[in-house]
């Protein structure tokens, strides 16, 4: 295990307004209604070849949109540096950045920010953090723009993915801090190609519900990256009592 | 009042009305008039099956504009791209015949599952990053309203080749080719191997490449149910069958140098069931040869090869069935998470199956040892005597490994340069080749599918050039050799 380390402190404090368009609006449905929706309208896609095809035109919708979001900043890079175009596309995620010495810089509810970033033309950028944006494998080119890049934290992104993790060895020689709490798509096959960043201290892999051993994958990741504090799961959890292995009460004999 | 009396009084038999003889009919066996009659009009009214035509639902259609031989990964995606890139919705009809529904002996199931972009071709290096990002990108493609999305398992761990003394120069040409066409490879001294993963053993070893993005391995069944299910929903027949006759018109021509030239162009696929003489004569316009490691068969059948050795006219297809073999291991002391595939200046090659340190790999055997491909037998002392000592010596860990299980599969091994066949036939002007690329088919299928698709859409190829891949160049005799071929 690695010696306790203090954490850079560069993740940025707690965060407890609504994104707007990021966050789903409003109300919980119930479950029961829910699934009803859910067969009904099943029940209409296998039947109506209308409902398939809206159906399909609506999903290429909610694709090409992410994929609008994702597009190319790095044209900006001749103009204003790299370190001010990789911000901008934080910041219009909806993400917040911290540049070396200054404040955070975040938008707000409306999804505005503050333009001063654009004066930092040589003022690299330590932080990121990317909680909840919809980053994808394409929009990771404007990302890895910030190449001195510190603290990179990327919880419940929802499309970010094995592919993604694959394409983060170019912030290695900076790149201490990582989370990647609550990915939906973050499996340990993502996790295995982590070992280029040797400069990491801090990696944050828990709940990630498609890895399919946490427990294991732990162990694999921390033999993998022995100068880490790899933070997620307790190894022992995956360690089960069966009914012969109940803890034995006191008054048995102690096997010498 | 009277009723109630009635019964008491005169007794059942005289006064019980029975229902039919209310309306007048005087009839003592209604019950079975009835039936009678209700069978009568259930024969008469539409709707019911009728035993006179037999069930023909089990054979393909009679027409149908494309007839793809060969139900692999190949062939899945050259029908794919198809339908993707046809100009009305509907426009093609495609039928893909496939003579064994179980796989259990296509190379695509069998297969290590491995990608990457380390070739020596331009062409090979770029079919191989459009791959990359066709299954990057597998649920936009793939998408089916109401399926879940595929997830294919890829592990992005990357590939690393070992080159010896005499091999370092053509690595480091290759990859400077590979590294011009856009993948991310770098290399690697026998320290900064050593620095990187300290379980390597680097004796014998000059230089190292190694993949960093877009390379790994995936499931190919995954892979090959994804396809098929979108083919289903877009429309795509499926039938089991062998194809066992083509029905051809020949053509006499006469070619700018006044020689005599006799075009053949196929207009029925005969089609035989399973188990049975029956068989369906498929009237059709194009067929595709993607029959793996059977290719040649098909081909014979078209009538290719069948002339004096030395022409055009007997030119066969040089493709044939190799078998090779793949073992899974156990090592517990062996190479952590962060394993690549790795392949030795031997030509052994390993990779890690999951999380409990399994490994799995194998390795090409010589020339004059090829096995026989008449059956998929494994042979347990190929391990022992011809795997296990490269990979103890490369990895020392291995020396102490338990063999778990093992499998054969085919390649279907292009003899002339172990390079695909894509493209239509020069004499059979309606067969197109989608076959022959021992040991990378996997990894090549969807950029061979947009290929071939495009070839027979647009008439050339558009956005990969395959050309140094069409089949005139075993007459011509020049080879495109590729050197990277595990």
């Amino acid at each position: 295990m690695a010696a306790p380390w203090v954490s850079l402190r560069l993740v940025a404090p707690m965060w407890n307004g609504t994104r707007g368009i990021h966050r789903l609006g409003g109300a919980v449905v119930p479950e029961g209604n829910q699934k009803k929706e859910r067969k009904m309208l099943q029940f209409l896609n296998n039947h109506f070849y209308d409902v398939e095809a809206l159906r399909g035109y609506l999903l290429q919708r909610e694709m090409s949109k992410v994929h609008l979001k994702n597009r190319s900043f790095t044209w900006l890079e001749e103009q204003h540096g790299p370190y001010s175009a990789g911000a901008f596309f934080i910041l219009k995620q909806g993400g917040a950045v911290k540049f070396r010495d200054k404040e955070w810089i975040r938008p707000d509810k409306y999804g505005h920010f503050s333009p001063e970033f654009w004066n930092f033309r040589e003022v690299p950028v330590e932080a990121v953090d990317a909680s909840d944006c919809e980053i994808n494998y394409e929009g990771l080119d404007n990302l890895l723009l910030l190449k001195e890049l510190q603290s990179l934290s990327l919880q419940r992104c929802p499309h970010v993915d094995d592919w993604c993790l694959s394409r983060l060895y170019p912030l290695a020689d900076s790149l201490q801090e990582l989370s990647l709490a609550g990915c939906p798509r973050v499996s340990e096959r993502g996790l295995a190609c982590l070992h280029h960043l040797q400069n990491l201290r801090r990696l944050d892999i828990s709940d990630l519900p498609a890895v399919s051993n946490p427990g294991l994958t732990q162990i694999l990741v921390e033999e993998m990256l022995p100068n880490c504090q790899v933070v997620g799961v307790d190894w022992a959890e995956g360690l089960k009592l069966g009914p012969e292995e109940q803890p034995q009460d006191t008054a048995s004999p102690v096997p010498a | 009042m009277i009723r109630r009396v009635l019964p008491h009084g005169l007794g059942r038999g005289l006064l019980t009305r029975r229902p039919g003889t209310r309306r007048g009919g005087f009839s003592l066996d209604w019950d079975g008039k009835v039936s009678e009659i209700k069978k009568k009009i259930k024969s008469i009214l539409p709707g019911t099956p009728c035993d006179v035509l037999p069930d023909t639902s089990h054979l393909p259609p009679e027409h149908s504009d494309v007839v793809i031989v060969g139900g692999g990964v190949l062939g899945l995606s050259v029908a794919y791209w198809l339908k993707q890139l046809e100009n009305r919705r509907g426009g093609m009809q495609v039928l893909v015949v496939e003579r064994d529904h179980t796989y259990s002996q296509a190379s695509t199931g069998l297969s290590v599952g491995g990608i990457c972009q380390q070739f020596s071709l331009p062409e090979n290096i770029q079919l191989s990053l459009f791959s990359a990002s066709f299954l990057r990108n597998i649920n936009e493609y793939l998408a089916v309203t109401n399926a879940p999305p595929l997830d294919l398992q890829f592990n992005p761990s990357g590939y690393l080749l070992l080159a010896s003394e005499k091999d370092a120069a053509a690595m480091e040409s290759n990859v400077k080719v590979q590294k011009q066409e856009g993948a991310k490879v770098c290399l690697m001294s026998p320290d900064q191997l050593r620095n990187k993963f300290p379980w390597i053993n680097t004796e014998g070893v000059a230089l190292a490449s190694y993949g960093m993005e877009n390379e790994g391995w995936f499931d190919p069944w995954c892979l090959l149910h994804g396809l098929r299910q979108k083919l289903m929903s877009m429309g795509v027949f499926f039938c089991q069958g062998e194809v066992t006759r083509f029905v051809t018109s020949s053509q006499r021509m006469m070619t700018t140098d006044d020689e005599m030239v006799t075009l053949k162009s196929i207009h029925e696929v005969h089609v035989k069931m399973d188990h049975s003489l029956e068989y369906q004569p498929v009237e059709c316009a194009i067929v595709i040869n993607a029959a793996g490691a059977w290719s040649a068969q098909i081909a014979a059948l078209a009538g290719i090869g069948k002339g004096p050795p030395g022409t055009l006219q007997g030119t066969k297809l040089p493709v044939e069935p190799r078998k090779r073999y793949v073992y899974v291991w156990h090592c517990p002391q062996g190479p952590g998470l962060e394993t690549p595939l790795v392949a030795d200046t031997s030509g052994a090659y390993f990779r890690r199956e999951g999380l409990g340190s399994n490994y799995l790999g194998g390795r090409s055997p010589a020339e004059e040892e090829e096995p026989d491909p008449a059956n998929l037998e494994v042979d347990h002392d190929f391990f022992q005597e011809k795997v296990w000592p490269h990979l103890a010596l490369r990895v020392p860990a291995f020396e102490t490994l338990k063999v778990q299980t093992a499998w054969a599969g085919y390649y279907d091994y292009n003899t002339f340069d172990q390079n695909g066949v894509v493209g239509p036939h020069p004499l059979v002007v309606n067969m197109y080749f989608a076959t022959g690329f021992s040991g990378h088919g996997l990894q090549q299928a969807p950029g061979v599918g947009r290929a071939v698709a495009e070839m027979i859409l647009e008439g050339s190829f558009q956005t990969i050039d395959l050309s140094p891949f069409l089949f005139n160049r075993f007459y011509l005799g020049e080879k495109t050799q590729e050197n990277n071929i595990m």
